[in-house]
């Protein structure tokens, strides 16, 4: 909290908003000394009369000293922003802790009210209560601090019910803390913050209403307050345009103070609490300790000139961070996937597999780019296209398979309506046309009833439904290239196996190449040609499926091996992986 | 569907009468002479109480308002104590003509806000900075304050509107246009600059989800993705800000009917207010719970239209 406030006091908007409105409160406080004439002195002689060396800023329709009128009208502003400050919170934050921590009963009380509270405009309440509580400033802002309690009421509810269930205070009530002190110590600091931002920009609201009631000439007239100030200007507008102008700046700047201060207050909690995740976030580049080494690489067949799809080369990606250094979370890695062959690219969580399947689509997350190296797919390279150029062959050429089925459908629109879409735009088919297909599609997936499923939201099909949507959308447009990213591991162990083999026929019935992300090696077994090892964003080992698993060279890979291995006698035994069948049916199936 | 309404309007219905029960005992519950009052200080006591009684303010609170909602019910909202022009007479023309410039606003600053929003979201940088900026400044500056500016440079000084008056749009639009302008600006500016703040912030997120990658892989041009899909996810906070928007912009538009001398609901509230009006007081909240009403309502099946979860539950 007290490096809070030391932030607020370097953020020069913080500091800035902070010290006008130090002057705003103490030209009030010190009004009686600072004004130069009595502000309710007219001078007959002087109404409308424009700046003089007596009068610094002219007098007013009554003849009034204008900068007098200022300073004790502030008086009134400040009063009635803490009055409605005070009413707002302390209501708006007991109701908030009690609603919160108690839930239940003081709940529904607390939703009934607030949203009564808020069912009406303001303004219409307040006039509303005015012809009952007469011209009086300080009755109307009472009201208007129960009108904007619920604002703080939210704020404090939802921190608290938040943190109601959290551990700590559980431990503190098992260990017989009265609730009124694990209020006070464990919940109070948590709407602390939330609180103080919210009171600066309830501040401004109030300083606006207040000042509106008394330009709508509502206000006691007896009283100087900037809103009579405006009216009296407003009269006189033809006539005297500067009066405007000085009560016009007194709330407009004080209005935007307590906004800038608010937002400053926000920005540096924001900068707090954001503090820590950058430094998580970092973790996985400062892995990156393992010295370059050369990759290994198996032998092979030469590859027939022409076969090749994909060839990916030196390529590096990287993530820019604040300071401006570029962080690397692949590099130099170099792969080559062929028409109709199946790449499987393994790796751990965090090794750059899927980094690298993103780059090839020219998705990568923001703030990501190729740092280095090329991607050439069918003779072009795809870092030196353009946007448009990549577009046209994204869906087209080039698809892809997410990992997390839910996610990666639109939520708002049907499965049908996000199959067609691209299809009438890669291949101009009609809309009759491109539904007809989304039906074939859907049901050479091997989903039992198209029709129902092209028809539903995305919340309405179970995740190896939408995994299948998924495969069907990827392959709509006949692309060349697959690429999927971990297309089993969201889903049950009964429906991997299923989605496995839909993904093996629709390769081998279409020819597709098909770059497989996963961190499993009995998938890689069960679909792949080849294999590249992927670590800590570099590749370690390359080759055949068959020779890697008959003789993995790198720690890591054979590391990887033992993790999948279910028994302990087996872990260590390659030979193992044989003797369990995966490999055999994977390959001659 | 149908239940789904029903059950809205129903709790509206609810809302109304706790409204409008509450205002009718706080503005009887206030005590002072009503009757005293409206005849003025010349007049006798013998008067005073003969009107007290005439009112029927001698009776019970509660069988007061259970008369007066009877006949609201039944579309009599009474008189004005004051001129004795029936309420829902002084009140129905003037409704529509704060409506117009209400909506008129609310259309505003969706569209503008959507813009503004979108473009802050995916430009980012520079731009996404002057946005917020600017969402600060429009947010925290009084509607009041905008409408003064604007007479001023535009209707003062530059003649190209006229400062005040109103011209119904069916006796000539242009000069409607140019009676409804300003005054729309100045109600807009606070409420694009919530709601495309709120724009801004659900569409940053929206932009982050995993679908709009998938969007992007199948090949869909970044002007689709982004209108058509993700503003589409974003839409609903920002259609739930823009109607908690409209409830201020009816309330703004009280005060900024006195700037521009617009003969709308404003007028009546501040000659009631200062007044004590009950009947018409009665009779204003009863049209801005009813217009509130409504308006989350359309809300609600908008956000049932936006959101296919939504529609369902």
């Amino acid at each position: 909290m007290t490096s809070l406030w030391r932030r607020l006091l370097r953020n020069p908007t913080g500091i800035g908003s902070l010290i006008f409105l130090v002057l705003v409160v103490l030209s009030a406080v010190f009004a009686p000394l600072l004004a130069p004439h009595d502000p309710n002195t007219a001078s007959a002689y002087d109404t409308l009369s424009g700046p003089s060396a007596t009068y610094w800023l002219g007098n007013d329709g009554s003849g009034h000293d204008v900068l007098s009128r200022l300073l004790f009208a502030t008086r009134l502003s400040v009063t009635l922003t803490g009055e409605t400050l005070v009413i707002a919170a302390v209501l708006g934050i007991v109701a908030g802790l009690l609603a919160g921590y108690y839930g239940k009963f003081f709940e529904a009380v607390g939703a009934a009210g607030t949203s009564l509270l808020q069912a009406l405009p303001a303004i219409v309440v307040l006039l509303a209560a005015k012809s009952v509580l007469g011209p009086s400033d300080f009755a109307a802002m009472a009201v208007f601090g129960v009108l904007i309690a619920p604002a703080f009421y939210r704020v404090v509810y939802s921190a608290v019910s938040a943190v109601r269930g959290e551990l700590y205070v559980d431990a503190a009530r098992v260990s017989g803390l009265s609730d009124p002190r694990i209020i006070g110590r464990h919940v109070l600091t948590v709407v602390r913050a939330p609180a103080i931002v919210l009171a600066a920009n309830i501040a401004g609201i109030s300083v606006a209403i207040s000042a509106g009631l008394d330009f709508l000439g509502l206000g006691d007239p007896a009283i100087p307050s900037w809103g009579g100030m405006l009216n009296d200007g407003f009269t006189n507008i033809f006539t005297q345009p500067l009066l405007v102008l000085w009560p016009s700046l007194a709330i407009g700047l004080t209005c935007i103070a307590f906004a800038l201060l608010g937002n400053a207050l926000r920005d540096e909690l924001e900068r707090v609490d954001a503090a820590p995740k950058r430094r998580r976030r970092a973790t996985p580049a400062t892995t990156v300790t393992v010295a370059p080494a050369a990759v290994i690489t198996h032998d092979e067949a030469p590859e027939k000139p022409g076969t090749d799809l994909l060839v990916v080369q030196h390529l590096s990606v990287g993530y820019g961070s604040a300071d401006g250094s570029v962080k690397t979370v692949v590099e130099d890695v170099t792969l080559t996937v062929r028409r109709g062959e199946v790449h499987g690219l393994i790796g751990e969580s965090g090794s750059g597999k899927t980094q690298t399947a993103f780059s090839i689509l020219r998705l990568l997350p923001s703030g990501g780019r190729l740092v280095g190296g090329s991607i050439t797919f069918e003779g072009r390279d795809l870092a030196n296209l353009s946007e448009k150029q990549m577009t046209a062959l994204r869906g087209k050429k080039i698809a892809y398979v997410p990992q997390e089925p839910m996610s990666n459908l639109d939520p708002s629109f049907t499965v049908g309506s996000q199959l067609v879409e691209p299809m009438r735009l890669h291949l101009g088919l009609s809309k009759s046309d491109a539904k007809a297909r989304a039906l074939d599609l859907l049901a050479r997936v091997g989903i039992p009833n198209p029709g129902r499923t092209y028809a539903a939201y995305p919340h309405e099909v179970s995740g190896g439904m939408a995994q299948r949507v998924l495969i069907a959308g990827a392959i709509s447009c006949d692309p060349d290239l697959l690429i999927a990213d971990e297309p089993t591991t969201a889903l049950d162990v009964t429906v991997q196996a299923e989605v496995l083999d839909l993904l093996r026929d629709l390769q081998r019935e279409r020819q597709m190449g098909m770059l497989l992300v996963t961190h499993n090696f009995g998938v890689v077994a069960d679909l792949c040609d080849r294999v590249s090892v992927m670590q800590s964003g570099r590749i370690v080992e390359t080759g055949p499926v068959r020779a890697i698993f008959a003789g993995p060279r790198h720690a890591y890979t054979r590391s990887l091996f033992e993790a999948i291995l279910p028994d302990a006698e087996a872990r260590g035994a390659l030979p193992g992986i044989t003797s369990s069948g995966t490999l055999g049916e994977g390959v001659t199936a | 569907m149908l239940r789904f309404v029903l059950r809205r309007l129903a709790s509206g219905v609810v809302l109304i009468v706790v409204i409008t029960a509450a205002t009718f005992f706080l503005l009887h519950a206030s005590g002072g002479n009503i009757a005293r009052r409206i005849l003025g200080q010349e007049a006798t006591e013998d008067t005073v109480v003969q009107k007290t009684h005439e009112l029927g303010l001698d009776r019970p609170v509660a069988s007061q308002f259970g008369d007066w909602l009877s006949h609201a019910i039944h579309g009599d909202f009474g008189a004005s104590w004051f001129t004795s022009q029936p309420v829902s007479e002084a009140i129905t023309s003037r409704l529509q003509v704060t409506l117009e410039l209400v909506i008129g606003a609310t259309l505003v600053s969706g569209i503008v806000a959507v813009a503004l929003g979108v473009l802050a979201a995916t430009r980012r940088g520079w731009v996404d900075r002057l946005v917020q900026l600017l969402s600060v400044l429009g947010f925290a500056v009084p509607n009041f304050l905008v409408a003064l500016a604007l007479v001023t440079v535009f209707a003062i000084q530059l003649e190209v509107f006229k400062p005040t008056g109103y011209t119904s749009l069916s006796d000539d639009p242009a000069a409607w246009l140019s009676t409804v302008t300003l005054p729309i600006i100045a109600l807009s500016i606070g409420s694009i600059a919530g709601v495309a703040q709120q724009i801004r912030g659900s569409m940053i997120d929206a932009l982050d989800r995993d679908y709009v990658r998938t969007l992007r892989s199948r090949g869909l041009p970044e002007w689709r993705v982004v209108y058509k899909h993700v503003l589409r996810n974003a839409g609903g906070p920002g259609l739930a800000m823009l109607a908690v928007q409209f409830v201020g912009l009816l309330g703004g538009a009280v005060i900024i009917e006195q700037i521009f001398a617009i003969p709308g609901l404003g007028q009546v509230s501040v000659g009631a207010t200062s007044q004590g009006d009950v009947p018409l007081v009665m009779g204003l909240v009863l049209a801005s719970a009813v217009v509130v009403v409504a308006v989350n309502l359309v809300v609600d099946l908008l956000q049932g239209f936006l959101n296919p979860k939504v529609r369902l539950s």
